[in-house]
């Protein structure tokens, strides 16, 4: 792809037109995980363990296997044994072993005629448990007394004589942090927390799932990545993979939280064990907020010395995260990565820990790791421009981080727009909008890595002259609209032209999940590729007819056309003539493109809010709120504006008042939406956005990915803005009224 | 289950009484079919009382105060603009409840008998003074709103007791009422703290009052001393200091999910004083 493209100046990217599953989703005529019905299918119900940690003493299912409807229960023992690492973290998670390790952790499986008399069924399997000691907070888990999880479990990272739940240690750094602290004017350290909180999308998992005697299956299944899905059924399962064949459904959100199995197996084993007949099994919302992945929660000092004029000369974090009771599920690693990626900093020092906890196993959150970190960082960046009195978006700029600067967590930055986004920023006019009583602004950034992935796409030219692309990346915020976009820009023709399809797991190569912001970026970049491929057959085909060399052949606005007067006289040949011949010169024209793409550009943010706090109730209300991201290019402005105020709505919500409540017996006492408390419409204002765009050098047409970076940032800018308006400094999230009202009066 | 659309309230009675199981009546369902759903009550008597004559009237009565049927809805109430001029207190606790499209099921008889502490329109009935009638096997009785909850998810309704219609006195002249709740959103949430203040004028003076809180003790209760702190003032700052004082006295909350024992004290003083001068202000014909 040729570099100017870079620069702008197109005909169809940058245009917001109405997006291909739009219709669909508005009608209600989108089918999502739950509306796949099958002939002969029979329903799930889950039957899980109500306590935090316990040993499972006898199951006894008869009672329910002699109720009529009930056609199979599974328990452990229907499951292969032998199973190492992740995936028998996978299977354990999927159904208890010997041990329930969580309040939600699933037992058993019952499948039957009706929902509800699986439900009734579910009620009837007698599980006798034997009570153990429990742990659910992250700095109770590594203290002496902690009880023990499971005993060997951690990797040799781990220092001597810590708490068996540490599980794994990391550390990195660069410079000399001793050298760095001793030539600041000002050092300051804190300890700062954030509780889990869950992805929260609209959908409940829902699966169908078919599996014979022969090990052959399919499923029908609501996810963000359907070869995981095959993969991880397989593994859990002790079938082939190349037999399950998964097709993904329309996806009501998934933040990270469906890239993985909970329930899928499950499905799969009764379906065995009931004679291949389907079955379907959807969650319920309190069995998704007890059962499937909230994200982790943590614990973080951060030490950070700063000269007075805002130069950070060295900084030094600690984190501890708790992801569940199964190792590797923390994104602590990331954390770290993230803590300090914004800046460029001369002495740096991370070190973290991964601790289990009797919690549901974590999965990603967008931008997994990144607003805990933001939220340690960003708080003590803003304490300490206050105590100096300087402008904290101006110390920001002072430290940005730029092309070249070798980044917190190793690799120096190729071309990136950080900059950008805190001089637009600092160019908004809510930056000088006035603030009244008990009121305050509060800034930060963040950063987000992005991602390439494994990708595979496929393209193929209609007999009419009409496109189409398949996919293996399901379509969570506008990539069909995106890629569509793409492949008609390059091609020359229509956008209406291009239909970009979800295909399923046997019609194309391994792709990763969409996640990592990956979708428009890696499955965008092959479905260019493979369109040039498609290009490249077309000016063949016109070439031989008009016996010129190929070579002799330019692609010009949808048509192949002779380059150039010594190529000969040809009128353009369009892609719909070519298309409409094809079975004669040639057979089918088509393009395929798989890579593990690199090139993939980074994503930071910026973002200014303002809120009033009710100095007697301690109730905060966000007034104003700024998002402002680089995009690399916004291919469809309207669907990157979504991310941003979607990253920013969840991060409000992170920052206010949703939190995990755990009881005293360990059982999550917010299973509901009524009191996990998402954000409802009416307490968001309008967000606003800005689009910055520093294109990607190593996108065909600039895209760095923009999903997950504008989560972070709210987590901080809510506390700063706060402390601004209130004086009082909230260091543990959520900053809900009871917590900020007693803060207010102590400080 | 058994699904019973009756068409008087003694089949409905007759019903109930005759059921061995587990019974729940019926109404806007927009607690009982939650509670259905998520397994929490699995009734083996379900009887609706949706189809019988009247419930959806409500009727102004001859002494000037209203007659509620048991299924009018939270958005019929707020539609009708005479209650909501006498009553605007008792209607603005109503229409707090879910949301919009639950608005258009659920019913202040079904919030009265949910039992919850932290029933939004329980406080301004109480507040207002409102009264209930019951039919049940023994007959009908008339009780005043607040003698009704009994404790978190009880009442003091009698086995197949159920209620006809509430009823509201003349809101009568210089006379106003104002509800406020605390939740941690701006909707589609449940009161951490809820009051109600009702009162009444005699030129600047406030010469009747009633005080409810919600939220803050095992039932909705009416508070008489913050009532009395109010009485013979104009609202001055003392007055209000005694409310805020006697408000908080009366408190017995936990701590819990939704909120603290000090925070939830705490607040209850601050909506008895918000809420007061918002009473107040729409007894004196201010628009507020």
């Amino acid at each position: 792809m040729p570099k100017d493209e870079l620069k702008g100046g197109f005909r169809l990217i940058g245009t917001r037109p109405n997006r291909p599953d739009g219709l669909d989703k508005v009608t209600g005529r989108a089918r999502y995980g739950a509306d796949i019905v099958a002939a002969n299918m029979l329903h799930a119900a889950v039957v899980r363990s109500p306590h935090a940690h316990a040993r499972i003493k006898k199951i006894d299912a008869s009672r329910a296997l002699a109720l009529e409807g009930v056609k199979a229960v599974v328990t452990r023992a229907d499951f292969p044994t032998g199973l190492t690492g992740e995936d028998w973290n996978l299977q354990e998670n999927t159904i208890a072993g010997d041990t329930a390790l969580y309040d939600g952790h699933a037992v058993a499986a019952v499948a039957a005629t009706s929902a509800l008399v699986a439900q009734d069924a579910a009620r009837l399997i007698e599980v006798e448990y034997e009570i153990l000691p429990h742990v659910t907070d992250v700095d109770a888990a590594m203290a002496p007394d902690a009880p023990v999880i499971r005993a060997g479990y951690a990797d040799h990272s781990v220092p001597e004589g810590m708490h068996p739940n540490v599980v794994r240690y990391i550390d990195f750094g660069h410079g000399d942090t001793e050298a760095g602290f001793a030539a600041a004017d000002l050092i300051r350290e804190h300890t700062y927390k954030t509780e889990a909180t869950h992805q929260g999308y609209i959908e409940p998992h829902a699966c169908l799932g078919q599996l014979g005697a022969d090990g052959r299956g399919e499923m029908w299944v609501c996810t963000q990545g359907h070869w995981y899905i095959r993969r991880m059924c397989a593994a859990v399962l002790g079938i082939d993979a190349a037999n399950l064949r998964v097709t993904p459904s329309e996806i009501g959100g998934g933040f990270g939280g469906k890239t993985t199995i909970f329930m899928e197996p499950l499905a799969l084993a009764l379906s065995r064990k009931a004679g291949g007949r389907p079955v379907k099994l959807v969650m319920s919302r309190a069995e998704v907020l007890r059962a499937t992945g909230p994200t982790a929660s943590a614990s973080m000092d951060v030490k950070i010395g700063m000269k007075k004029d805002g130069t950070i000369t060295a900084a030094a974090v600690n984190f501890r995260m708790q992801g569940g009771a199964f190792i590797g599920m923390s994104p602590v690693t990331e954390a770290l990565q993230c803590a300090f990626a914004c800046y460029d900093i001369p002495a740096l020092m991370h070190e973290g820990y991964e601790v289990l906890a009797n919690r549901p196993k974590a999965a990603a959150y967008r931008a997994p790791g990144a607003p805990m970190a933001a939220f340690a960082v960003e708080s003590l960046l803003d304490e300490m421009c206050r105590e100096l009195a300087l402008d904290p978006l101006r110390v920001r700029l002072k430290n940005a981080a730029k092309e070249g600067t070798k980044s917190s967590y190793g690799p120096s930055y190729n071309r990136i727009g950080f900059v950008e986004t805190l001089e637009a920023a600092l160019a908004h006019p809510n930056l000088a909008a006035p603030l009244g009583p008990n009121q305050g602004r509060g800034v930060a950034s963040a950063f987000w890595f992005n991602h390439g992935g494994e990708t595979s796409v496929s393209l193929a030219i209609g007999e009419d002259g009409t496109v189409q692309v398949s996919v293996g990346t399901p379509d969570i915020g506008g990539s069909r609209a995106s890629i569509a976009l793409m492949v008609a820009e390059r091609i020359g023709i229509e956008y209406d032209a291009v239909r970009v399809n979800v295909v399923e797991t046997g019609a194309l190569g391994v792709n990763e999940p969409t996640h990592g912001s990956r979708a428009t970026f890696a499955s965008g970049k092959a479905a260019v590729e493979a369109a040039e491929q498609a290009i490249a057959e077309m000016c063949r085909r016109a070439a031989a007819e008009w016996g010129i060399d190929a070579e002799a052949v330019e692609w010009v606005d949808g048509a192949a056309c002779p380059a150039g007067p010594n190529a000969g006289k040809f009128p353009p040949m369009t892609i719909a003539e070519i298309g409409a011949k094809m079975g004669g010169t040639g057979g089918p024209i088509s393009g395929h493109h798989e890579s593990v793409p690199g090139g993939v550009g980074a994503s930071f943010g910026t973002h200014v809010v303002d809120v009033e706090v009710d100095p007697a109730t301690g109730k905060t209300t966000v007034l104003r709120y700024l998002v402002v991201q680089d995009a690399g290019r916004a291919i469809h402005p309207a669907y990157v504006e979504g991310q941003y105020q979607g990253g920013a709505a969840q991060g409000i919500g992170w920052a206010l008042n949703e939190e995990y409540v755990y009881g005293a017996d360990g059982r999550l006492q917010n299973p509901v939406f009524l009191d996990y408390r998402i954000p409802v419409a009416s307490d968001l204002p309008m967000i606003d956005t800005v689009i910055v765009e520093v294109p990607n050098p190593g996108h065909p047409y600039g895209v760095r990915g923009v999903g997950e970076t504008g989560i972070a940032p709210p987590l901080p800018a809510i506390a700063n803005a706060v402390a601004a308006a209130t004086g009082a400094r909230l260091r543990s999230l959520p900053i809900s009224p009871p917590k900020l009202l007693a803060a207010m009066k102590h400080k | 289950m058994r699904y019973h659309a009756v068409e008087s309230f003694e089949d409905a009675v007759r019903i109930a009484a005759s059921s061995r199981g587990t019974t729940r009546f019926l109404a806007g369902g927009t607690d009982v079919l939650v509670q259905l759903r998520a397994g929490l009550v699995q009734p083996d008597d379900l009887i609706d009382l949706k189809k019988i004559n009247g419930v959806k009237d409500i009727t102004r009565r001859a002494d000037g105060g209203w007659d509620i049927g048991a299924a009018v809805s939270g958005a019929e109430l707020g539609a009708h603009a005479a209650l909501c001029r006498d009553w605007p207190g008792v209607v603005e606790g109503m229409r707090l409840v879910g949301s919009t499209q639950v608005q258009g099921r659920a019913t202040l008889t079904g919030n009265l008998c949910n039992g919850s502490p932290a029933a939004d329109s329980v406080p301004g009935l109480v507040a207002a003074g409102a009264t209930a009638t019951l039919i049940g096997p023994e007959g009908t009785r008339t009780i005043p709103v607040a003698e009704i909850p009994k404790g978190p998810g009880r009442t003091n309704l009698k086995p197949g007791e159920v209620i006809k219609a509430i009823h509201l006195p003349p809101c009568g002249a210089n006379a106003g009422d104002a509800y406020l709740r605390f939740i941690p959103r701006t909707e589609m949430d449940i009161a951490v703290v809820g009051c109600a203040v009702s009162l009444r004028l005699d030129g600047d003076r406030v010469s009747e009052a009633r005080v409810a809180l919600g939220a803050v003790a095992p039932t909705v209760m009416l508070v008489p001393e913050a009532g009395a702190a109010l009485v013979g003032s104009t609202l001055d700052d003392a007055a209000l200091d005694a409310l805020v004082t006697a408000a908080r006295a009366a408190c017995r909350p936990i701590s819990d999910k939704r909120g603290t024992v000090e925070f939830r004290i705490e607040v209850a003083g601050v909506l008895a004083r918000r809420a007061a001068l918002i009473a107040y202000a729409r007894a004196k014909g201010e628009t507020a």
